[in-house]
């Protein structure tokens, strides 16, 4: 459990200063322990809205409809949702719609738990296969830059780009309780 | 099996002709009306009805169509949004229903054309013919205006919520299983695309 009065890592901060800066107006997301600041922030903003989903595939359609409509959304998912997004990423190409999306990685660092592994493992290439570009944050130093330099890539050059957040960057999962 | 032959050529005489109400209601809605169609025979009855600017038609991702219309109605408040979509589209993202559900804007209205069966592949019965009903799902994912329309004077009740919005609705159309004459509007999606925004005053992207 994360304790909500726990202050958030300064990278998560920044990621949510990326977005704020560049007019993010919808967050879509399926919870993951490594978004908890954002996904706070988010429905914390009233010039955000918040967007909760059954499955992480609805997040892309749902970005494709805000572009649409003259608003940037986002879409926080973790490594196992990527795969539940495949088909509906043709969207992105078949409309030629920008995309972001930041992904925590699971099954890929000191993961305790094994049905994590093949999905964590394959989705980069998942991604990558479906035409998204694909960027790493590894260090907390760099996920302001690095998450800055894929939003940009979205917004300003209509590129369909996912972050990746390093399961070394969130932390260990922590099984028991102490 | 014959059993159910039966039924369904009973309930087949009180369903409307998709066409003759998808044309009346895109005669009935405000102009301004913003419209995502789901893939296959909602697409095809919403352009042979008259193709829009204001309209999105997608020819893929399937069970995309509501969490489209709901990113667009969140982005765009002040117009009126329909999603146009068959009950095999609806039934693909059935949990987008929950998620509209969710939000529930103002402005969203869902109509799903449901003739019970997967209509661009061979008419295979689809769950609406085989027990699921798509008004009381609707209302358990927290869309209380959700009804059943069995009559051509729904399309007027339907365009009555887009000029409100004054809440999110949802509409269950009974609807023949035939298959008129093929309507085909453009596969371009980029095109669509920055169509629709310019007529929202947005630049191409």
């Amino acid at each position: 459990m994360t304790d909500p009065s726990t202050p958030a890592p300064a990278w998560q901060q920044a990621i949510f200063d990326v977005f704020k800066q560049g007019g993010v107006r919808q967050v879509a997301y399926v919870p993951d322990a490594g978004h908890s600041h954002l996904i706070r922030s988010a429905i914390a903003d009233p010039g955000i809205e918040d967007v909760v989903l059954t499955t992480e595939e609805e997040g892309v359609a749902l970005a494709a409809g805000a572009w649409l409509g003259g608003q940037r959304a986002v879409l926080l998912m973790q490594s196992s949702g990527v795969g539940n997004c495949v088909n509906m990423l043709s969207l992105l190409q078949a409309g030629d719609f920008p995309f972001f999306t930041l992904v925590t990685m699971r099954g890929e660092y000191a993961e305790f738990n094994p049905w994590q592994g093949p999905m964590g493992r394959a989705t980069q290439a998942a991604l990558e296969l479906m035409g998204v570009h694909v960027l790493r944050v590894s260090t907390p130093e760099e996920a302001g830059e690095i998450v800055g330099a894929g939003f940009d890539a979205a917004f300003q050059a209509g590129g369909k780009v996912a972050v990746l957040l390093g399961q070394n960057l969130i932390g260990r999962k922590k099984w028991e309780r102490n | 099996m014959n059993t159910t032959n039966a039924i369904d050529a009973a309930a087949a005489k009180q369903r409307l002709g998709r066409r003759e109400f998808v044309s009346a209601l895109m005669a009935r809605i405000p102009a301004e009306t913003l419209v995502v169609t789901g893939l296959g025979s909602a697409s095809y009855d919403v352009f042979a009805a008259g193709d829009r600017d204001r309209n999105y038609y997608l020819w893929g991702a399937m069970g995309g169509a509501v969490p489209v219309g709901l990113g667009l109605a969140l982005a765009q408040p002040g117009q009126p949004v329909l999603v146009v979509t068959g009950d095999g589209e609806q039934l693909m993202g059935v949990g987008s229903l929950a998620t509209a559900g969710a939000k529930r804007p103002a402005n969203l209205t869902v109509v799903v054309l449901d003739n019970g069966r997967f209509g661009e592949t061979g008419m295979q019965r689809s769950h609406t013919s085989l027990g699921t009903d798509l008004v009381a799902v609707a209302r358990g994912f927290g869309i209380a205006d959700a009804f059943a329309v069995d009559e051509p004077a729904g399309c007027d009740a339907i365009a009555e919520r887009l000029r409100a919005r004054s809440g999110m609705a949802f509409a269950r159309v009974s609807i023949q299983a035939d298959e008129p004459p093929r309507a085909l509007p453009p596969r371009d999606g980029p095109y669509v695309k920055n169509r629709l925004r310019a007529a929202l005053g947005l630049a191409p992207f």
